[in-house]
């Protein structure tokens, strides 16, 4: 289960793009379904780890982003759970969205 | 001043493991300026990727090759490919459940490269969060052996679909085994937009020259692009 490194990273993201001194008050991050990452143990590992950190008080919403398979050449989309060519052109399928894992947007609040 | 009582709005949009993914190409980098083909070996445990690595090692007779050995505990498939006879060590992760780019960036300053055409980085055992982290290989190859059932790509499908090849291994079993070639490579095309496949015995050596061809072809391709 790599999802607590990921949260590790995100919280990590999250220091980084934050100007000292702001509070985080809300994160929304955008997860691929074909990323790797299981939204329910994302939310778990996230919920155990930011005690302490600077998401504490920054509940996180999470876009689950859907596969979608498409040919590279007519850009036709490929069905869920068919063979990943185009049946026009005989082109192997391109993975154009469902492999996020973004840290999409950090709501502050600015003393 | 008075205090902002409407949340600030940060549009981030950045990669959450933009860290590792900047190792990684860091590694690529090293790897490409000194022509090193770097294959990421990934498969469930037990699926034989130390038995195909070892099997390599003798197809090489040892020249040229070098390994990163991952697993939670232990080193012992480290020690197999030293005694296969090639450079290798250990990257040994406690709890983790993957490599990542800076394990791997930590180790090759431990490992002599100097002559080396290919790396191997055997990943831990895993078929979920080896496919996630880029370690600055180029290119994925998932070993899959035969007694693990048929569908397995299509309840693993994030690893299958970054695999740039399959190693279909332990076929020297297939008499003993009900498993159907025809729905491993059915299951493969739903999730690998181009599957490649190669049967392999490590045991018996079938496969062995498909595998080392495919390794000299793609390491060919990398040096026109570098």
């Amino acid at each position: 289960m790599h999802e607590y490194s990921i949260v590790q990273s995100l919280v990590d993201s999250v220091a980084a793009a934050v100007p000292s001194g702001a509070i985080v008050q809300r994160i929304e991050v955008r997860i691929g379904e074909v990323a790797g990452v299981d939204c329910a143990l994302l939310a778990t590992a996230y919920e155990v780890f930011r005690a302490g950190t600077l998401c504490e008080r920054a509940p996180m919403t999470i876009e689950r982003i859907p596969a979608r398979w498409e040919c590279p050449r007519c850009g036709g989309a490929i069905a869920p759970g068919a063979f990943l060519r185009c049946t026009s052109c005989n082109e192997p399928a391109h993975l154009a969205a469902g492999d996020e894992i973004v840290l999409q947007r950090i709501e502050l609040e600015v003393a | 001043m008075c205090t902002t009582e409407k949340p600030t709005p940060l549009e981030i949009q950045t990669r959450i493991l933009a860290r590792n993914d900047d190792t990684a190409a860091h590694n690529r980098m090293h790897f490409l300026e000194r022509g090193i083909f770097a294959v990421n070996v990934m498969g469930s445990p037990g699926s034989g990727k130390t038995a195909v690595l070892e099997a390599t090692a003798r197809a090489f007779n040892g020249r040229g090759i070098a390994a990163l050995a991952g697993d939670l505990a232990t080193d012992n498939d480290a020690q197999r490919l030293i005694r296969a006879g090639i450079r290798s060590r250990a990257i040994t992760t406690g709890q983790a459940c993957h490599l990542d780019a800076e394990l791997v960036h930590h180790e090759l300053h431990h490992l002599d490269l100097a002559g080396i055409d290919y790396l191997f980085i055997e990943n831990v055992g895993n078929l979920v969060c080896p496919a996630v982290y880029d370690l600055g290989q180029s290119a994925n190859v998932v070993v899959l052996s035969v007694t693990e059932g048929e569908d397995k790509p299509l309840k693993y499908p994030t690893m299958f679909a970054k695999a740039d090849l399959v190693l279909v291994t332990k076929i020297d079993l297939l008499p003993y085994l009900p498993t159907d070639l025809d729905a491993i490579q059915d299951a493969l095309a739903r999730v690998m937009p181009d599957p490649r496949v190669i049967l392999l015995s490590a045991r018996e050596g079938f496969g062995i020259d498909s595998w080392l061809a495919w390794l000299t072809k793609c390491r060919s391709a990398m040096e026109v692009m570098a």
